[in-house]
């Protein structure tokens, strides 16, 4: 198993060092001179020289690029040109809010997503496999950024039961904070109980439909012992490695949720980034974004291993 | 001249009774009958804009401001007057315009390059797939926005920044389906004849692979459709005053309390448009499916 994560980390170098030239690349798509934004107001000519100079942008691209990603590597990511914070600072600040909404969005979505995939396996071709279909491709169809603004109308505004926005630290009440993040992270789940459910679907009846079901049966099992123990189990294999690669979606989806229920959260960085022209900001997100995925899906492939015991022999 | 015959009957003659088989498989689908009839109905919405006897989408009446449903304007007003059913027909132009032309964009780039990594194989393939694995590590929407940051807000910008972020797909399933394609024994028989590359890609590889990518097209136009409403509800997709649905629900949720329908109907447009493109390309994989035959 060492051998294979080992081989794996090898294979995302290469990517990793695109990935980084990508995010380099895409200052570069900036129009006009990036020192005059900086810059703003002030058009001092010796300000523009000395920035120029402090940017290193007199250097060759290639010299610019390998210093960036030098400093990058030692976990310089440049300053905030708005907030005038280290970039990592600022996202090691905001990243426990979105993983919390993160988190608590992904167990709706299993405690939503798997019994009911599950269940319109198991009741195949019945109307309640029909129902969980259209719900589920409802969940998929849905933005996410209309559902938050609806909900907000009727729990918030019209019913009164759940607070529309703001955002109430773990650590400092741990319920206030869970009540806060309910309606965001019961949007953000929505999509990702939907692929859920489809995948669960799948899983299950192709497991359903094997030998050994078949053979429990006939042994005389409970229904619930069948479909719990031999099935679901079987299943899970898939189910477990969807559940790690939806991390792209989560955070895709936290940009808008938190943005509908103003969160300060890791989405609503960017958001601030982007309308401010912080573009070292949005660089290093993208980049510890696309570092964090592949990270994500080394351990999709070392869970896939894990719980598929034929894998683990090749 | 003599002119050597096909190894195999070309994918070409057999597509009349392959068409027909698969209408009728896509007919008795009834879900992807009901997507059919949602995404034909906004198109059509969508190219009678301009004959429909309705205010212009920026028109403003002063004197109807945030005003509820009603006969002369059956969705209500917005917080300047305009009529909200209006703005909803012309924002149909730009979510439907944003989902084709940027799925456009990601399966002119993205199929060439996957049938050449397919093809090719080597150096090629190595070097398509990496570039590949490292767009798709970032989320799709993380990158539209990005992209959408640096080239400045717009509709034509969004419509690049989709197009880009979803060339990955297009470029990972070229090269798969290419790859399968290869191995068949009429492909092998027309490679032994001496057929030229570009021959082999149009006449045996290209129609083998239309049908995956024409089911991942309709669903990322859904995708797509999600991600420009997403990006103009950001502000960074189509500029105020120009109507599309993701402005308006950007504007909309300013006004929750006072004027819901504005909230109300563009959401419920996207989410009827994008169901009816999902509910296609599902009934379109289904009719598809060789394995059903």
């Amino acid at each position: 198993m060492l051998a294979f994560i080992g081989r794996r980390l090898l294979i995302a170098i290469p990517t990793i060092i695109l990935i980084s030239v990508f995010v380099f690349t895409l200052q570069k798509l900036l129009p006009g001179d990036p020192v005059l934004v900086m810059a703003g107001e002030e058009r001092d000519p010796e300000v523009l020289a000395y920035l120029r100079e402090q940017y290193r942008l007199n250097d060759p691209i290639i010299v610019q690029y390998f210093t960036w990603i030098g400093n990058a590597l030692r976990g310089d990511l440049g300053i905030s040109l708005r907030t005038q914070q280290p970039v990592l600072e600022l996202i090691r600040q905001k990243l426990p809010v979105t993983i919390q909404l993160a988190t608590m969005a992904l167990i709706i979505a299993i405690v939503i997503g798997v019994p009911a995939g599950v269940l319109s396996a198991y009741k195949k071709g019945t109307w309640i496999d029909w129902v969980a279909n259209i719900v589920a491709l409802s969940g998929l169809s849905v933005p996410n950024f209309w559902l938050g603004i609806m909900m907000i109308l009727l729990i918030s505004v019209q019913l009164g039961w759940l607070p529309a926005s703001g955002y109430q630290p773990f650590s400092d009440d741990p319920l206030g904070s869970i009540r806060t993040m309910l309606m965001p992270a019961f949007v953000l789940g929505t999509g990702i109980a939907a692929t859920l459910m489809r995948h669960t679907r799948s899983a299950m009846l192709s497991v359903l439909s094997s030998d050994y079901i078949r053979t429990a049966r006939a042994k005389g099992l409970a229904e619930r012992v069948v479909l719990v123990k031999h099935a679901l189990r079987n299943a899970m294999v898939p189910i477990v490695t969807v559940t790690t690669l939806v991390f792209g979606e989560l955070l895709a989806g936290a940009v808008l949720t938190e943005q509908i229920f103003t969160i300060p959260g890791f989405g609503k960085l960017v958001v601030d980034a982007v309308f401010n022209r912080d573009y070292a900001v949005v660089q290093g997100i993208v980049l510890c974004t696309g570092v964090a995925f592949i990270f994500m899906n080394i351990l999709a492939d070392v869970a896939y291993r894990i719980l598929n015991p034929r894998m683990r022999d090749e | 001249m003599s002119t050597i015959p096909d190894p195999v009957a070309a994918p070409s003659e057999v597509l009349p009774r392959r068409q027909s088989r698969v209408w009728r498989k896509f007919r008795k689908n009834k879900a992807a009958l009901l997507g059919g009839i949602l995404v034909a109905f906004f198109v059509i919405v969508a190219l009678l804009a301009p004959i429909v006897p309705i205010p212009g989408p920026t028109e403003t009446d002063w004197g109807a401001v945030r005003k509820a449903p009603s006969v002369a304007h059956p969705f209500g007003t917005d917080e300047i007057g305009r009529d909200v059913l209006s703005r909803m027909i012309w924002g149909a132009r730009a979510s439907l315009l944003a989902g084709v032309v940027s799925v456009g964009i990601a399966v002119c780039i993205g199929v060439p390059l996957g049938v050449l990594s397919g093809y090719l194989r080597g150096w090629t393939d190595a070097s398509v797939s990496r570039v590949t694995e490292a767009l798709l590590a970032a989320p799709f929407l993380i990158l539209a926005i990005a992209l959408a940051a640096f080239l400045g807000p717009s509709l034509t910008n969004a419509m690049i920044a989709i197009g880009l972020s979803a060339v990955p797909i297009f470029i990972r399933l070229a090269r798969g389906q290419t790859m399968a394609v290869m191995t068949e024994d009429y492909v092998e028989s027309a490679r032994a004849i001496g057929l030229t590359h570009i021959a082999l890609i149009t006449r045996y590889i290209l129609p083998n692979i239309v049908p995956p990518i024409l089911v991942q097209g309709t669903l990322t136009i859904a995708t797509a459709i999600i991600a420009e409403a997403s990006l103009s509800f950001l502000g960074l997709g189509q500029q105020p005053p120009a109507p599309s649905w993701g402005s308006m629900l950007n504007v909309a949720k300013n006004f929750l309390e006072q004027a819901p329908w504005m909230a109300l109907y563009p959401g419920a447009a996207i989410f009827l448009v994008v169901l009816g493109f999902n509910l296609l390309g599902d009934g379109l994989r289904d009719a598809l499916d060789p394995r059903d035959h």
